[in-house]
């Protein structure tokens, strides 16, 4: 990678380092710098909700912004699922803001301080990984509660010719099965890539500034830089669209559990 | 790349420390703020659709009284005219009245007046022939100092009268 100048490891913000150690039934629990960025998230997503909570008959802005964001949660769930689709609003809400605001949080300029970096949470497939199976765990148990073994009737399509019985619900199958690794991949690799792409352009940037050569800072380090403008602007929408991918395939397999197809 | 190498020392943490955050966000603000935000939102939806419904309501009520108070006026206006085309015909009808009655008393003194005039006519010409005989028998006398009885007199006046 980009370490040839021995300084700048484009991987190193992935690190996770132990802030505090604490050990639960011989389980290393400890406290680490994911732990500290989840309760910022929690902390930021809990303060943005609380300016949308004056529950006004003519909202201000901020209350405009928050039942704006719940208006689109709840859109989504109406339009995909249907009426039913409200039950699971808090789900999918908590999902897709959980997911935006840790985004968000990883693109923060918290390294102009020194010491101080910013983590982003939604780049650990340990988190990732989580968050797909609450989503595909949901889908599971309301399918099995609302429809009991009649809900394996979602790996045989309407219209399914009697000659390839065989094939098709196996493909059902394996495409069903496979969701929690999609989602869980997707939002991984996304996140992953946006920052490694980041910070490989930041590294041309300083060791081009670095360099001996008077012309290598005009070559490389402003072009780079110009470029990394742009990119930072494409990866606060890759935050956005993530999370929105990930709510919107979450409600599209809630509305396979609650009315089959 | 530190997601996969360090997983099997930072898993657990993850997953704890996930765990409590999701759960927290899940049901202090998913299940807490939420339907608040959204009941009250609902709230509004209600309002501006019950404030819609009242302002159509009090607009057709509006458009009635608006329609009976035209009937109103051009019913109105349509008994003033009767009673003025009434008034009017009345009027008229009284002046005919009028009229003829005066009429008819003018056409009474006119005969009146005509029947004096003509028998004052009538007198005069009598004492006009009774003057021309006697002038007549006195110029008779006179020229010719014959006689002539007041009958001779009285006859030619008459037949010179009568032919001039």
């Amino acid at each position: 990678m980009a370490g040839e100048s021995g300084k700048i490891d484009p991987m190193h913000q992935f690190q996770i380092e132990p802030l505090a150690p604490l050990n639960i039934a011989g389980y290393d629990v400890s406290f680490t710098n994911s732990s500290l960025f989840m309760l910022l998230v929690l902390g930021a997503l809990w303060l943005f909700m609380w300016g949308g909570m004056k529950r006004e008959l003519v909202p201000g802005r901020w209350q405009m912004a928050v039942e704006g964001v719940t208006g689109f949660v709840n859109n989504m769930l109406t339009s995909s699922v249907g009426p039913e689709g409200k039950k699971y609003v808090p789900l999918v809400f908590s999902l897709f803001m959980f997911i935006l605001m840790a985004n968000f949080m990883g693109m923060m300029p918290f390294g102009i301080v020194p010491g101080v970096h910013p983590f982003t949470v939604t780049s650990h497939l340990t988190i990732t990984a989580v968050l797909a199976v609450i989503s595909f765990g949901t889908v599971l148990v309301v399918g099995f509660w609302k429809h009991g073994l009649h809900f394996f009737s979602l790996f045989v399509p309407h219209g399914t010719p009697w000659w390839l019985l065989w094939l098709i619900p196996l493909i059902e199958l394996f495409s069903f099965l496979i969701r929690p690794f999609s989602l869980a991949l997707r939002l991984f690799v996304a996140m992953t890539a946006g920052h490694v792409l980041m910070k490989v352009l930041a590294g041309f940037v300083i060791n081009g500034l670095n360099a001996e050569a008077a012309w290598v800072p005009l070559v490389v380090s402003i072009p780079s830089f110009i470029l990394m403008i742009g990119i930072t602007l494409l990866e606060l929408l890759v935050c956005a669209i993530q999370a929105y991918v990930f709510a919107l395939l979450t409600s599209l397999y809630i509305n396979d559990a609650v009315n089959l197809h | 790349m530190p997601q996969i190498a360090q997983i099997l020392e930072t898993y657990a943490s993850q997953f704890f420390w996930l765990l409590i955050v999701f759960g927290l966000i899940y049901f202090t603000i998913g299940h807490g703020m939420l339907p608040k935000i959204e009941a009250n939102m609902d709230a509004r939806d209600s309002k501006i659709a019950d404030d819609l419904a009242a302002a159509e309501r009090a607009r057709a009520e509006a458009d009635d009284l608006g329609d009976s108070g035209e009937a109103g006026l051009a019913s109105a206006r349509a008994a003033a005219q009767a009673k003025a085309s009434d008034a009017k015909a009345k009027g008229a009808k009284d002046a005919d009245a009028r009229l003829a009655k005066a009429d008819t008393e003018v056409g009474v003194k006119l005969a009146a007046a005509e029947a004096a005039l003509s028998a004052a006519t009538a007198k005069a010409m009598a004492s006009i022939e009774t003057v021309a005989a006697e002038a007549a028998a006195d110029i008779v006398a006179k020229v010719s100092g014959a006689k002539v009885t007041p009958a001779q007199a009285a006859t030619a006046v008459k037949a010179v009268m009568t032919n001039g």
